[in-house]
């Protein structure tokens, strides 16, 4: 059904994400990825985070490079803004993972991206987290994200494939759906 | 002696078909063509599932013009009606009485093993030994619950498909159905009418609009060959086989039934229920998307179907039309207190079938039968009616036809390579 007789270059090797999804299938248990991070409190509301390694495919395995992520949070917080809030954190993350998965649809269904932009939007009313108002939720209220998709496609095709790519979305799960969360702690 | 060994036999056949609804009672027509000796063993009576799995007010979905079996097509006065589960029930026993199907009801099988020269099939009322086996139990036996609902609070009144009848038998007060497909739209539009106020959580579906261009929607769909789709062209087997049923509905005046229509009778939709916890009900923010990607699908296959009608120019078809996007409101809701605002849950989460009486080394590490459009991992072993067994149209009534033909073929092949194997033995031991 696609017009398209050239490949699309989108740079995603969708050959091994499928060969991986076909050999997983029957090894269930190398699907099982743990992701972790780890953080260190700097100063003030001054924090900085790294993420260094991680589990799957039944075996640990470390990035090319440690990634250090300061956070903190505005100055009318009262805080010194040496790094994104970690709210948003969650918006970068929102956003990477649904791009990944845009072009990697994208590059599976032949098409060929020109340019992909995301503006994601997050509300929050911070009567919650200042504890003013119990009803009052801490976390977004909602999130909006807009894709502007320059790509050899029909408008339906480009709906499609950002609306696959949520489908598909690790942290469009995450932030949709509730997830267990355990906190514990210990004396250093 | 073992338990089996002890116990009577019953008759030796060769082929014992399991189940007489109509994939059992039309496998048996075709295996009596093929001259194979055979029984079909039911639990209950003909059609029971019909009969005694179905709630009150459901109809068909195909229109009665599609509603046929091999060598016996619909032919009462309302082609364009669609049956009551007590009509389709009818027409499944009276193809029986037709075919002159040899029927044991009653007769609950209850074990299949192998044994020395075939298979022991073990009943409530003696054994059969045969060389074949189809199973025609069924694909919907049993209700598709999430583990989830072992959280639900104790106030909360549990109800599946399989065990909801009608609205009279709900409590008053609030109502969560969970699942939007055919049985969760049209108990969830039942039971708004009835009077208790119906939430409805969805996740993925399938919109289609009951009548398309003046025609049903199912006759756009043979027509264009979509329902004759076989399990071997499509990208992704496994996922064309988790594709729930279409939003629709049979009822006189051919009415759509969608979320859009579901929520102007004041029923609200909610996203997939994903977890409970202090007696909150958490839905998923996921609402928006699960729509669009229905909208999105359904507009493809329209554009496909008029594609279609250009080219092939049918006679009597009304205009293109493209239908209102599915109404999602501007928030919506991620929780909703259980017990309160919701007395009932009812689980319209789908349908699997029941193997549990299989002691066969026959299922996939998810406990699914293995098999090969219908033809099992253990030779002699045919099932019928699943889902996309070979065809998307194979657990429908007139999508029977099709799929045990050609498994029929491969149960007479099956005969015959075994006989020839057993003469070329008998050869052998004579030279
Ligand atoms: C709610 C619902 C709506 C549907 N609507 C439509 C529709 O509109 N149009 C359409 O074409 N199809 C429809 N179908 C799909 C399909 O046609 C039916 O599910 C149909 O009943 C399947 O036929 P079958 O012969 O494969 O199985 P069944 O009709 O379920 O027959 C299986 C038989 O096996 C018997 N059985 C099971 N286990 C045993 C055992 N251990 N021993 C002996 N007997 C056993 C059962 O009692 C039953 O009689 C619908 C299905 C459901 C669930």
């Amino acid at each position: 059904m696609t017009k398209h007789t050239k490949t699309a270059t989108n740079g995603v090797n969708v050959a091994a994400l499928l060969g991986a999804r076909e050999a997983l299938k029957d090894a269930p248990e190398a699907a099982r990825f743990k992701w972790r991070a780890t953080s260190e409190w700097v100063k003030g509301t001054h924090n900085r985070a790294t993420v260094a390694g991680f589990f799957g495919l039944g075996t640990e395995h470390q990035h090319r490079q440690t990634y250090k992520f300061e956070s903190d949070h505005p100055e009318v917080f009262a805080s010194e803004d040496n790094g994104a809030t970690p709210v948003e954190f969650v918006l970068v993350g929102l956003a990477g993972c649904l791009t990944a998965g845009i072009a990697a649809v994208a590059q599976n269904r032949n098409i060929q991206l020109h340019s992909v932009k995301a503006t994601l939007e997050a509300g929050m009313n911070i009567q919650g987290i200042l504890g003013i108002d119990p009803d009052v939720r801490n976390g977004f209220d909602g999130i909006k994200v807009h894709y502007d998709i320059d790509a050899d496609a029909s408008a339906e095709d480009i709906a499609a494939l950002v609306a696959q790519s949520q489908k598909r979305s690790a942290v469009f799960d995450v932030v949709a759906n509730p997830t267990d969360v355990t906190v514990t702690s210990s004396k250093s | 002696m073992s338990e089996s060994a002890s116990r009577g036999i019953a008759g030796t056949v060769d082929v014992v078909v399991i189940g007489a609804g109509h994939s059992g009672l039309a496998m048996s027509y075709l295996l009596g063509q093929c001259s194979l000796r055979h029984v079909v063993l039911e639990r209950g009576e003909v059609a029971n599932s019909w009969r005694t799995e179905r709630w009150d007010s459901l109809r068909l979905l195909t229109p009665n013009w599609m509603t046929r079996l091999p060598g016996y097509p619909y032919r009462g006065d309302d082609p364009d009606g669609y049956m009551s589960a007590g009509q389709a029930a009818d027409f499944i026993s009276n193809y029986g009485t037709y075919t002159s199907a040899p029927v044991l009801t009653r007769t609950t099988v209850t074990r299949v093993a192998q044994s020395r020269h075939g298979f022991r099939v073990e009943t409530s009322r003696g054994d059969w030994l045969c060389q074949a086996v189809v199973l025609a139990t069924g694909a919907f036996n049993k209700p598709v619950i999430p583990r989830l609902a072992e959280a639900m609070p104790a106030n909360v009144e549990q109800l599946s498909a399989h065990t909801y009848r009608n609205p009279r038998q709900l409590a008053p007060g609030g109502v969560l159905v969970v699942g939007a497909s055919a049985t969760g739209l049209q108990l969830a539009q039942e039971i708004q009418l009835s009077g208790r106020p119906v939430t409805l959580a969805v996740g993925e579906h399938v919109r289609l609009p009951r009548v398309y261009r003046g025609r049903d929607i199912q006759w756009w769909m043979l027509a264009t060959g979509v329902l004759d789709q076989h399990i071997d062209d499509v990208d992704d087997p496994d996922r064309a086989r988790r594709v729930p049923s279409p939003q629709l509905v049979g009822t006189s005046d051919r009415a759509t039934l969608d979320l859009n229509v579901l929520q102007g009778q004041g029923v609200k939709i909610v996203g997939r229920l994903m977890g409970i916890r202090d007696s909150v009900a958490q839905f998923s923010g996921s609402l928006r998307n699960v729509c669009a990607l229905a909208d999105l699908k359904m507009n493809r296959l329209l554009a496909w179907i008029d594609q279609w009608a250009e080219a092939n120019t049918p006679s009597g078809i009304g205009p293109t039309e493209r239908f209102v996007p599915t109404l999602v409101g501007e928030t919506s809701q991620l929780e909703l207190k259980l017990g309160e605002d919701i007395r009932t849950v009812l689980w319209a989460t789908g349908s699997k079938p029941d193997f549990s009486w299989l002691d066969l080394p026959i299922f996939d590490r998810k406990g699914d039968l293995k098999h090969s459009r219908g033809v099992a991992d253990v030779p002699g072993v045919y099932v019928l009616g699943l889902p996309y067994l070979r065809r998307r149209k194979s657990s429908f009534i007139h999508g029977a036809e099709d799929d045990v033909r050609e498994l029929s073929t491969h149960i007479a092949d099956y005969f015959d390579r075994s006989t020839s194997q057993i003469k070329s033995r008998l050869r052998s031991v004579a030279i």
